[in-house]
């Protein structure tokens, strides 16, 4: 309990504080009131880029993450049994192994003269500069990121398939509904509070993306890779604005929490509890 | 009429077989390519630097360089690197799981005022995201002088809800009734807790150690930012020094990746039930 007061509560209260000061790595702290956030807001040419990156990454990312983890999960029900488990294991595999290896993995894959554009040559395409264009490079993160991440949700979702009442989908397969059917009409309501939990999940990590920008595009061209953490972590750490990057970090604090938040006042919609 | 009824599903029953036969293969194909980059990965890591991209699309360059991975193993200080992140990632998977056992105890079998408000607010750091509070324990590890120090590696994540949720839960379906009996015979709290619950909890606690584990493995963000001396640092941010000023020198690169990622495969095949059950309770928070 004291650990998590130290480690947790009490940061998250000092970040505030520090985004109160012209804080210097070394040297003596100064109160600036609001300037951190003013200056966030109107004049550093690279908040609202990277604010937007970071939306735009994270909306593509979940979106596709869901859409093909469902599909994979909702496949791999249908194969079955040893097939079912033992590639649910496979895809999680990147889930596991350390993401700065991934992500290197990656830049080597999508160097210009890179295997991709290789494999592109030999069919007669010319392959993108992949890392060195604004909108390549964008969906180079998301493409490495959902590589990396989908395996996840792709166990999550199978959890929650395997909870699912064989009698239930028994039922509708004789009632003459096709796989489609089942999927939307069936599988998908009894599957939602999973989804749901997935989509939070998904989310929350989106928004914390760092590791793939810093070591694939080092958040270029220009910024136009740069994410929220990266540049909180540039402001903190090389460009020795301690303050700046608290306040930064308090916009994703409360980000996170309010769209989290918005996603839970929403799920009535969507999200079925009785089964 | 039996007769009949088999006639009619026979046909059927094949066709579903095929079917069923060429999504088995579609899959393997699917599978095929998910693993390509690690397959690559392996690839590269025997391809001489200066053959890399000349190779092509090529798994094999003119010979098989194995000597990157001596390379590797020279290039950056790496036996000792992996020292520092096997003792890391061990020291914190088991303080994580001593945290985790005792305040999930305390959560459970403690009457307290305010407990299912504290546990609420407990819960709801997971969806906290570290990353907002990595400034401020800086500036704790920087006071302390602790930069560049285990400690700091260590100790700021062990004490996330994920392990106390987890055993929480199990614990609340564990029947007092052994407890109790240990209490009348005299054992101390600590005591029933050491020698009762523990060796019942052994499931949970193991799925919590594999992922606190993982986490300290492949952690990256918080050694980039704590840790500034090559002999404190750990195997994510060894592999980050192979890109230097005379750009990437793919080869070793890849021969390192591949000797970092052999621990987490073996994880994953060795672990795959822990895992699984760990990841539908909220392990991993969206990574």
């Amino acid at each position: 309990m004291l650990g998590f007061a130290i480690f947790i509560v009490i940061p998250l209260l000092t970040s505030l504080v520090i985004s109160f000061f012209d804080w210097p790595l070394f040297g003596t702290p100064e109160f600036v009131g609001l300037e951190n956030y003013r200056y966030m807001l109107t004049g550093d040419p690279a908040f609202w880029v990277s604010l937007r990156n970071t939306i735009i990454f994270a909306v593509f990312y979940t979106a596709v993450n869901l859409v093909v983890a469902l599909g994979l999960s909702y496949w791999l029900m249908n194969l079955g049994g040893r097939w079912a488990s033992f590639f649910r294991v496979l895809f999680f595999i990147p889930v596991v192994t350390p993401m700065i290896g991934n992500a290197l993995i990656f830049r080597l894959m999508l160097n210009d003269d890179g295997v991709i554009n290789q494999m592109l040559a030999a069919i007669g395409i010319e392959g993108p500069q992949w890392l060195n264009t604004p909108g390549w490079a964008m969906l180079s993160l998301v493409m490495m990121s959902l590589w990396q991440g989908m395996g996840y949700n792709i166990i999550v979702l199978g959890a929650g398939i395997a909870g699912i009442n064989s009698s239930v989908l028994e039922a509708s397969k004789i009632d003459g509904a096709g796989p489609i059917v089942r999927f939307f009409r069936v599988v998908f309501p009894m599957l939602s509070p999973t989804i749901f939990f997935c989509t939070i999940m998904t989310v929350i990590g989106a928004f914390k993306v760092f590791t793939q920008p810093y070591a694939l595009t080092e958040g270029g061209p220009g910024n136009a890779t740069n994410t929220i953490v990266l540049h909180l972590y540039r402001n903190g750490f090389s460009f020795d604005r301690l303050g700046l990057a608290s306040a930064l970090a308090w916009v994703l604090f409360v980000l996170v929490m309010l769209i989290t938040a918005v996603q839970f006042s929403q799920q009535k919609r969507w999200v079925t509890y009785d089964s | 009429m039996t007769a009949e009824t088999t006639h009619l599903i026979t046909p059927k029953r094949s066709g579903l077989r095929a079917g069923q036969l060429i999504s088995r293969i579609l899959m393997c194909v699917t599978g095929a390519v998910f693993l390509f980059p690690f397959v690559w990965m392996l690839a590269t890591s025997l391809k001489p630097t200066n053959e890399v991209f000349a190779s092509g699309t090529s798994f094999f360059a003119s010979r098989l360089e194995w000597s990157n991975y001596t390379t590797a193993w020279t290039a950056i200080p790496f036996g000792r690197i992996l020292v520092n992140s096997i003792f890391v990632a061990f020291v914190g998977a088991l303080l994580t799981v001593t945290v985790s056992v005792l305040s999930a105890y305390a959560f459970s079998r403690f009457e307290f005022r305010g407990r299912a408000a504290l546990f609420g607010a407990f819960l709801a750091t997971m969806v906290l995201p570290q990353e907002v509070l990595i400034i401020p324990l800086y500036l704790m590890m920087q006071k302390l002088g602790m930069v560049n120090s285990y400690p700091a590696l260590i100790l700021p994540f062990a004490f996330g809800a994920f392990g106390t949720f987890l055993i929480r839960q199990f614990l609340l379906s564990l029947p007092p009734d052994y407890e109790e009996a240990a209490t009348l015979d005299g054992a101390s709290r600590l005591r029933t807790l050491v020698s009762v619950i523990v060796p019942l909890l052994r499931a949970p606690i193991a799925v919590v150690f594999v992922f606190a584990f993982i986490e300290y493995w492949g952690s990256f963000l918080w050694p980039l930012i704590v840790v500034n001396d090559a002999d404190m640092a750990t195997m994510p941010i060894g592999l980050q020094m192979f890109s230097g000023e005379r750009g990437t020198d793919w080869g070793p690169l890849m021969a390192a990746v591949t000797l970092v990622a052999i621990p987490s495969l073996l994880i994953v095949v060795l672990l795959q039930k822990q895992l699984q059950q760990g990841v539908s309770m909220g392990g991993f928070g969206g990574r």
